[in-house]
């Protein structure tokens, strides 16, 4: 067993991609614009989450050119936000899948299979967590807790929500992903449930 | 007990629910924030100090002193952070109540500010929660338009602004300090205390950060009294409270309860979870949380309530309540909470980021059945080299599923290495060595 300094944690820095150039588009300009409003004039720098994910939204991930430009938005040095950016889970820095599965792996998940799902998911898809499918249509991530316990196992695909997936479903739900798109997924409406 | 009358989330499967026509037409909508415009921000404190409200976050400490220690004379600006960064393993609560009840929070995230004399509360919430920050921001908008937030509150003159700001996924930012670091705009990490918000938080002003659920109580208590408050649980422990149930029962959910229900009465009873699933042995709960202790069978007769549950060697921290069969091996649980651990510790301190990573390995190696006895020891030599030495109660946190389970679970410990394999592979796990654990 290896006992050397921690192989993995977040704090650990992972340089990104320059990448092409990249500017925002006058809409996520200005949405921008209106979000750095909320927060006082000598505090831009906590609307830069947000900066990031308007990044994101635009280009799919986040480069090295995507950082920069923030930096500039933000008034802060482009290490700043790297740094933001290698922290937090929800930042990609290399190209993701057009439906990223999120799958959550988290005790009471878990208790109901969880690690089955991500097994079926994987087998149907041929790749393992952490990769993208050749056609870019699916990544296969596993997070942690999501929030939504009492409707384990619970998938997020990109902003969206599928609950109660039962490892038996997986391979069918990547089918529907297929065909449906995000009418594929139950979303996380709790007044349609009938008790 | 039956008698009892949820108030949080009566209404949560109507459809309406969240607008704010059902709000202020079906329920008593904003006629908390009303009568509290009439008092002294002091009384509003006082009031709540009288109803015993405790943090529903976790440490339960009195939403009322909190909000007292908040600095009075100061030029700076003051502020609510409300955190809604729901992430602890089990925990669903918030998430309920934004989706369903969001004019509730608004309202008391409004008569916070008024009580402390603060003009801007910011909703952090998970960035996982993108469906309900959308519903939050349309509640939100809703009550800028009706008069309920922005300048001049229903003609009294208080101005309040609410604003939600999205995480991007990290536990860490559910301790208060680290919260408002990314609220700043930086790394989740948490900050040395003191200072304590209350005198430099936000912006180094003074900050109340407080959870969701406890902000939900606080129009109740200015609308119905303290005393009224009070009397629904048990002495220190008033109020309703939500209770997150999930595992193996027939009926996981958030359920609506007095502190006087017993842990019993919540996995079997009735109206809560039902019962043990496909007919299995309850084996153990957790009552808290992931980062509290196991309780056993002889403990369900305990009311959870945050003292009683403390009483019986547990916590009740932020109410998830995990029940397992007895299909669990209890190394795999510890195995499963450390990679939870290792991956959201935030690396600021050495103890948790280092040690949580040590800890999951020494148990991979168990599960794997190539564990060997002195590994034991090992455990819980590197558990209490955490506990106590970092800045937050996450390395805590993380020492305590090794501990719980090592202290009631000692032969399952001594199985895996005597036999070497898992002795309690159950169906719901991975089938490949490669899946169940890297």
């Amino acid at each position: 067993m290896d006992y050397a300094p921690a192989q993995f944690h977040r704090s650990a820095r992972k340089l990104a991609e320059p990448g092409e150039p990249f500017a925002y588009n006058p809409e996520n300009q200005a949405k921008f614009d209106e979000n750095v409003k909320r927060y006082p004039p000598d505090q831009r720098k906590s609307a830069i989450l947000y900066a990031l994910y308007l990044v994101q939204q635009q280009q799919g991930y986040i480069t090295g050119a995507g950082m920069r430009h923030v930096a500039e938005q933000i008034r802060c040095t482009a290490a700043d936000v790297e740094d933001v950016v290698s922290y937090y889970t929800m930042f990609y820095t290399k190209p993701v899948g057009k439906y990223v599965l999120n799958v959550c792996r988290t005790l009471s998940c878990a208790l109901l299979g969880a690690e089955r799902v991500t097994e079926e998911l994987s087998e149907k898809l041929g790749i393992t967590p952490g990769q993208t499918t050749a056609d870019g249509m699916f990544t296969l991530i596993e997070v942690e807790c999501l929030g939504a316990c009492d409707r384990a196992p619970v998938v997020m695909v990109n902003d969206d929500w599928h609950e109660r997936l039962a490892p038996e479903q997986a391979g069918q739900f990547v089918d529907d992903i297929r065909a449906k798109g995000r009418g594929a997924f139950t979303g996380c409406h709790l007044h349609v449930e009938k008790k | 007990m039956n008698a009892y009358e949820p108030v949080l989330i009566k209404d949560v499967r109507e459809p309406e629910a969240y607008t704010l026509d059902f709000y202020v037409k079906r329920t008593r909508g904003y006629e908390g924030l009303k009568k509290a415009l009439t008092l002294k921000p002091n009384d509003i404190i006082e009031q709540v100090k009288a109803s015993g409200l405790r943090g529903r976050g976790g440490a339960g400490f009195p939403t009322g002193l909190k909000w007292q220690f908040v600095l009075k004379d100061t030029p700076k600006p003051k502020y609510i952070a409300c955190n809604a960064d729901e992430s602890e393993p089990g925990t669903f609560k918030d998430h309920v109540l934004m989706e369903r009840n969001p004019h509730l929070l608004i309202e008391g995230c409004a008569i916070g500010c008024y009580a402390i004399g603060a003009k801007v509360a910011y909703i952090y919430i998970r960035g996982e929660f993108y469906h309900v920050q959308e519903i939050l921001e349309r509640a939100i908008d809703e009550a800028y338009k009706a008069g309920y937030l922005g300048k001049n509150i229903l003609g009294s003159g208080f101005d309040c602004d609410v604003y939600v700001h999205r995480g991007a996924g990290a536990y860490e930012a559910g301790e208060e300090t680290a919260l408002i670091e990314s609220l700043e705009g930086k790394r989740a990490q948490p900050r040395i205390k003191p200072p304590f918000p209350a005198v430099a938080g936000l912006y180094q002003c003074p900050t109340a950060v407080n959870n969701v659920e406890t902000l939900c109580n606080v129009p109740l208590i200015v609308l119905n009294g303290p005393e009224w408050f009070a009397k629904l649980g048990p002495e220190k422990n008033g109020g309703p409270k939500l209770f997150c149930i999930s595992g193996h029962v027939k009926r996981p959910g958030v359920y609506e309860a007095s502190m006087h229900t017993t842990l019993r009465e919540l996995i079997f009873g009735d109206e809560y979870a039902q019962g043990m699933k496909d007919g299995r042995q309850f084996k153990a709960i957790i009552p808290g949380g992931s980062s509290v202790p196991i309780l056993l069978e002889k403990d369900l007769d305990t009311p959870a309530s945050f003292d009683h549950i403390q009483k019986a060697g547990s916590l009740l921290g932020s109410a998830g309540l995990i029940i397992m069969d007895d299909s669990v091996c209890m190394v795999w649980l510890a195995m499963n909470l450390l990679h939870f651990y290792r991956h959201e510790s935030c690396g600021k301190c050495t103890p948790c980021r280092e040690g949580g990573d040590w800890l999951y390995k020494l148990l991979q190696r168990l599960e794997r059945g190539e564990g060997q006895m002195k590994d034991l020891d090992l455990l819980y030599s590197v558990s209490n080299n955490i506990v106590g030495k970092t800045l937050c109660a996450f390395g805590d946190a993380a020492a305590t599923p090794v501990l719980t389970t090592l202290n009631h679970f000692r032969d399952e410990f001594e199985a895996h290495v005597r036999e070497g394999r898992c002795t309690l592979p159950a169906p719901w796990r991975a089938r490949h060595a490669v899946m169940a654990a890297h």
